[in-house]
């Protein structure tokens, strides 16, 4: 029960990180159709402004300062780059954010060196919220919690209940019409991905400090936003949230739930000894694949429903 | 595409030409490890053959890659896998044929992997090849994760760590060969990538080829002309399987060791580049691709540690530049060369040349004096630059390879439209005429 | 520019050509990518130490140089690099990063020994530990300059204090975790009967961004130590998150001593995380001589990173001895003579390469993070300081390797 309830509260807080990072890649994608590779790599230099300016003027500055920076490089990413690839198609927008993560892990790596730099809670939020059973919940897990449960409330409202919201929607079913209204489709696009960019950095920043900040931070952290983007629903806010909190839930309580294959086996009346076909496989607890269960997932979800969770055309 | 359409017009002239240049390309790789000859201890140099035999083995990966990514329009983040798996399979086979449990001549290894790789893509392609596009694209992603991880943790089949490892004299060759010395590895490794380029250039003009084209153009009037887009999708794939596997039992036989680097991202991730910055639009172009990215990860590696930078930034100027590839801009040259007006060209590339070649100077300045100072190489005295030795502290160095990347970058650009403009005016002439 | 890259061409060159007379060491280690600062540390230490031997005169009057390869951590690159090595007639093979890497290797000098018996070469490492390297997959032309997992395992459960009674397992899922796992279990029924695994825990190599839900596993069990293989950032976070929640258990680790790690953990592990290490900058103030103090200061004024290579002085002098005694660089006899070889290191304990199977016993350390030490990791304001020594005639275990000698 104790371990049931601090799971869950885990699931929950796990599950939110996920969202804010997956929220403005689903943006982007849902607007300019963009899969963009470079995301995660966006977090990560959020993670690494956000460092420079808190070890010069302070966390709260950088909470401001390095999404803003994160976004206007998104417009600079948008304008100077992903514009120019975008004639020649959608996989050439794919591979140029694609070969952008790489380089910007390159240039990470080149600016800050390959290990962890100490990037750490401000210590106003760094002090014990409240405890269930005895396991400490940070301030800072809470204010992640805040900060993302706004995020999707802004994102929410500013897409189905201001006028951008609208002309935002619109000029990605019909670009022809909102330009010919008077609108600048191009300029659009450029505040949309910057305003995924930003987002990206905003994770970045509070991230940073609660995990870890290093040159790996985007690889690493890239192929789940990617599955939960994936799984959601391209382009569905609602499902993105949704799948955000499902990967957070199915990743903490796999931890938990300490049974394999041949266990359930086992209870059907078949035992797995080591001579059995795949015992190797068969034995291998829940725990132990646990990180990979995003992936079965997405994949299973794909095969059979390509468009994901709530996504409203296929991928 | 373009390159088609320009293959069709230059007729009988081009495809004596190309032959020409494919035969030429082929003695060229059978006189290498000779010319490149180590006289002072009278044996081959080691390294060369050794990145000979990788780049052989990478042409047929990148080209079997470009079957899925060129021909059919599915892009793949996991295609190790089906170089990898195969690897595996082929070194415990050669497990087998030492421990004498089988018997397969040497040189039909390399089918052992390209049958497994062929039965590995369609039991992963079948329902893989359902989908196409952006759910493909993650699909195989999914999958390149889970195998990575799955080799990681199984030993069984894996070995772990340490990966399996095998002896390649196996004693069965029909050619009487040992395969001890890593020459004779590399002409085995030559003439299946001679058979593996023969057969998908065979199969590139099937009408599996043409339809997986078609598919890739168009696949709503592929299916309303009564063709299945799904069962197109997949032979491409198990097919595109069928030649990794072949890359995959080279490489097992060239390293003698198989771990789960060979399924890892890494190596997929270099199959996109490579045929990315080849060319994806002209059959050729992987190779192309291929070589340049040995090139620049071996010998380029030797000088400098940021090579992989370098290859970044080439791949994200040919996408965004150059989307036919290095392959393209070659082919694209063709009718102009033939209309004898290349000559029309050249001052205006020289502008640009020049000023870009700055640029490049500049550029590599500024990243090697990153580089350096990050991996605090200057704590040994200096940094080694075109070949002189320099203090990376010296704002000089910083300040003058920053003005060369602007200044040469903001004239090329600008010469490069002149160009383009230029180009369009002959180009206009050429297709008219 | 491409006549620029000719000079540089031709200037390595006329280096490789230059240095016939001195004694070569080929270190082939990640030197590009993500990991590429494991290798640039290793070169630089490794220098150090060289630059200090070669000033009381090297081996046989001729000087050791150092030639770096680069293999990005891929064991077909590490392959290829041997081949260059070989080229240009490198007699010492020599890879610290990736157990991949060096099982790659030794199958790669032996075959190629065994081949071209004329340029043969001798291959050693001090960081791969997987213990099958000096047993199943053991070699004469291979020796090993660090303990293998099994030990670090034993080590870590012998340093367990006395009031301890839990503890929990925690490891990468691969090879190297499974056998640190298994080893680990191994030891805690033979020197701590009385000791209760409360969980065992196997974790995806660098997948799991969010620990708290192992924390929650590790509090529900009662556990009042935790021993882990985990390194990199899979270590930071589950120390972080551990520290975060309030668990109240003293981390046993292999590895938290490396690159990064201390700055990732910061000031929450002082007194509760623990090391094993080979060498750290406290050592030479707290037991060492003026000559290793010396060595130790002038490291730290002239790098801005941990000396946690020190201990390779003795791995050198080992070779420089060898050498010197068989009167040659011909790898076989080099070998030869290395095998069952004692020497004593600057802190004053015994080195010795067992004959068996070529693994080294050495001293190792169990350390302690803490601010109450002189010298502090990676500006940290905390830093190592040991609690137990390890002889290494202690931590000799038996071994399975059959090795093959070749016929002289």
């Amino acid at each position: 029960m104790e371990l049931l309830l601090v799971s869950v509260l885990n699931g929950l807080l796990y599950g939110m990180l996920l969202f804010m990072l997956a929220s403005g890649l689903t943006l982007i994608f849902s607007i300019m159709g963009v899969l963009n590779f470079a995301h995660a790599s966006l977090y990560m230099l959020g993670a690494y402004f956000a460092y420079e300016i808190s070890r010069r003027v302070g966390f709260w500055v950088a909470l401001v300062i390095a999404p803003l920076l994160c976004g206007l490089l998104g417009a600079l990413i948008e304008t100077y780059g992903l514009r120019k690839a975008h004639r020649h198609g959608h996989v050439a927008e794919l591979l140029f954010t694609f070969g952008l993560a790489f380089i910007v892990e390159k240039l990470v790596l080149m600016v800050w060196g390959p290990t962890a730099v100490p990037y750490r809670v401000p210590p106003e939020l760094d002090f014990t919220l409240f405890s269930v059973y005895g396991t400490h919940v940070s301030a800072y897990r809470g204010f992640i919690l805040l900060i993302s449960a706004a995020m999707f409330a802004a994102i929410w409202l500013l897409l189905t209940r201001t006028r951008m919201g609208f002309v935002i929607q619109a000029s990605l079913s019909h670009p022809d019409m909102v330009a010919s209204l008077g609108h600048n489709v191009p300029r659009v696009f450029t505040t949309v991905f910057a305003g995924g960019a930003a987002l990206a950095g905003l994770a970045g920043v509070i991230g940073g400090n609660y995990l870890v900040t290093e040159p790996a931070m985007a690889f690493s952290m890239g192929p789940i936003v990617f599955v939960v983007v994936v799984f959601g629903g391209l382009g569905s806010l609602a499902g993105c949230f949704i799948a955000s909190l499902i990967m957070g839930f199915v990743q903490t309580f796999a931890v938990v739930l300490d049974i394999s294959p041949a266990d359930l086996l086992a209870r059907l009346g078949v035992a797995v000894t080591p001579a059995t076909p795949l015992a190797e496989v068969l034995r291998v607890p829940l725990p132990r694949i646990g990180p990979f269960l995003p992936f079965l997932l997405m994949v299973f979800m794909l095969l059979v429903r390509p468009r994901g969770l709530l996504g409203t055309r296929d991928t | 595409m373009s390159g088609a359409t320009i293959r069709r017009r230059g007729g009988a002239r081009r495809t004596w030409w190309g032959s020409w240049a494919w035969f030429s390309a082929l003695g060229l790789a059978v006189l290498l490890p000779w010319i490149i000859f180590d006289w002072r201890h009278g044996r081959h140099d080691g390294f060369a053959v050794a990145l000979l035999t990788q780049t052989a083995i990478m042409s047929v990966f990148a080209l079997s890659y470009n079957m899925l990514s060129g021909q059919s329009g599915l892009l793949s983040f996991g295609h190790a896998v089906f170089l990898g798996l195969p690897a595996y399979v082929t070194i415990h086979v050669m497990n087998a044929i030492a421990a004498g449990h089988l018997w397969i001549p040497e040189e039909l290894l390399p089918l052992v992997g390209g049958i497994s790789g062929l039965l590995f893509a369609a039991l992963f392609g079948y329902p893989t090849t359902r989908q196409r596009a952006t759910a493909f694209a993650m699909i195989t992603f999914g999958i390149g994760e889970l195998v990575t991880a799955a080799a990681t943790m199984f030993q069984g089949f894996f070995g772990g760590e340490g990966g399996v490892t095998a002896d390649r004299a196996l004693n069965t060759s029909l050619l009487g060969l040992s395969y001890e010395p890593a020459i004779e590895v590399y002409y085995l490794a030559l003439a299946w990538t001679v058979i593996a380029v023969v057969l998908m250039r065979l199969l590139a003009r099937t009408p599996l080829g043409r339809m997986a084209e078609a598919c890739r153009d168009n696949h709503e009037r592929v299916r309303f002309l009564g063709y299945d887009p799904h069962g197109i999708r997949f032979c491409q794939f198990a097919l595109s399987g069928f030649f990794a596997g072949i890359a995959g039992a080279l490489y097992a036989m060239t390293y003698e060791i198989v771990t789960y680097d060979a399924v890892g991202a890494t190596l997929s991730g270099n199959a996109l580049f490579m045929t990315f910055i080849g060319g994806v639009g002209v059959f050729w172009g992987p190779i192309v691709g291929a070589v340049l990215v040995v090139i620049m990860q071996s010998w380029v590696g030797l000088v400098s540690n940021a090579w992989q930078i370098y290859v970044g930034v080439l791949f994200i100027a040919m996408v965004m530049y150059a989307p036919g590839g290095l392959a393209g801009l070659i082919v694209l040259h063709g009718p102009v060369w033939q209309e004898g007006r290349i000559q029309a060209l050249l001052l205006s590339y020289a502008r640009v040349a020049l000023p870009g070649l700055l640029a490049v100077l500049g550029f590599v300045a500024l990243v090697e004096l990153g580089s350096s100072v990050m991996l605090g190489e200057h704590e040994k005295g200096a940094v080694r630059l075109f070949g002189g030795a320099l203090d990376p502290a010296s704002p000089w160095l910083w300040g003058g390879g920053a003005a060369l990347l602007l200044i040469g970058g903001s004239i090329a650009r600008r010469q490069g439209r002149a160009l383009a403009a230029r180009w369009a005016l002959i180009a206009e002439g050429t297709s008219a005429g | 520019m491409f006549r620029c890259m000719l000079a540089v061409i031709l200037v390595a060159f006329g280096a490789a050509a230059r240095a016939e007379d001195s004694i070569r060491i080929g270190l082939t280690d990640p030197m590009s990518g993500a990991f590429a600062q494991t290798g640039q540390q290793n070169s630089q230490q490794a220098q150090y130490l060289l630059d200090s031997i070669n000033s009381k005169g090297g081996a046989l009057g001729r000087t050791f140089e150092l030639v770096t390869y680069d293999n990005k951590l891929q064991p077909s690159e590490a392959l290829i690099a041997l081949q260059s090595m070989v080229d240009h007639n490198i007699p010492f093979v020599w890879s610290n990063a990736g157990s991949n890497v060096a099982a790659a290797l030794i199958d790669g000098v032996e075959k190629h020994n065994a081949r071209d018996p004329d340029h043969r070469v001798l291959y050693f490492t001090a960081g791969s530990t997987a213990p099958e390297l000096t047993n199943e997959k053991c070699s004469f032309w291979f020796f090993r300059f660090v303990p293998t997992t099994e030990q670090f395992a034993e080590m870590l459960v012998r340093a367990l204090p006395p009031e301890v009674k839990k503890v929990y397992l925690l490891n990468p899922d691969y090879l190297y975790g499974q056998a640190m796992q298994r080893d680990s279990t191994k030891f805690l029924a033979q020197y701590r009967p009385d000791v209760q695994a409360a969980g065992n825990e196997l974790i995806p190599v660098g997948k799991v961004k969010d620990f708290s839900s192992y924390i929650a596993k590790i509090k529900a069990s009662g556990a009042q130590a935790l021993i882990t293989g985990n390194f990199g950032p899979d270590l930071s976070l589950l120390i972080k998150a551990g520290t975060e929640a309030g668990l109240d258990v003293s981390y046993y680790t292999v590895w938290a001593g490396t690159g990064g790690t201390p700055t990732a953990i910061g000031p929450a592990g002082n007194s509760r995380v623990f090391a094993l290490q080979a060498f750290n900058d406290n050592m030479a103030d707290e037991q060492g001589d003026a000559a290793l103090k010396d060595l130790v200061t002038r490291f730290r004024a002239t790098h801005d990173y941990d000396f946690d290579a020190g201990s390779w002085r003795a791995m050198f002098e080992l070779l420089q001895a060898a050498i010197q005694k068989a009167g040659s660089t011909d790898p076989a006899k080099v070998a030869q003579v290395l095998e069952g070889m004692t020497s004593r290191d600057m802190l004053g304990h015994e080195w010795a390469m067992r004959a068996e199977d070529h693994q080294v016993l050495m001293p190792y350390y169990v350390s302690v993070f803490t601010k109450d030490v002189k010298y502090d990791s990676e500006h940290t304001g905390l830093g190592w300081k040991v609690i137990k020594t390890y002889e290494g005639k202690d931590l000799a275990l038996p071994t399975t390797c059959k090795m093959k000698r070749p016929a002289t």
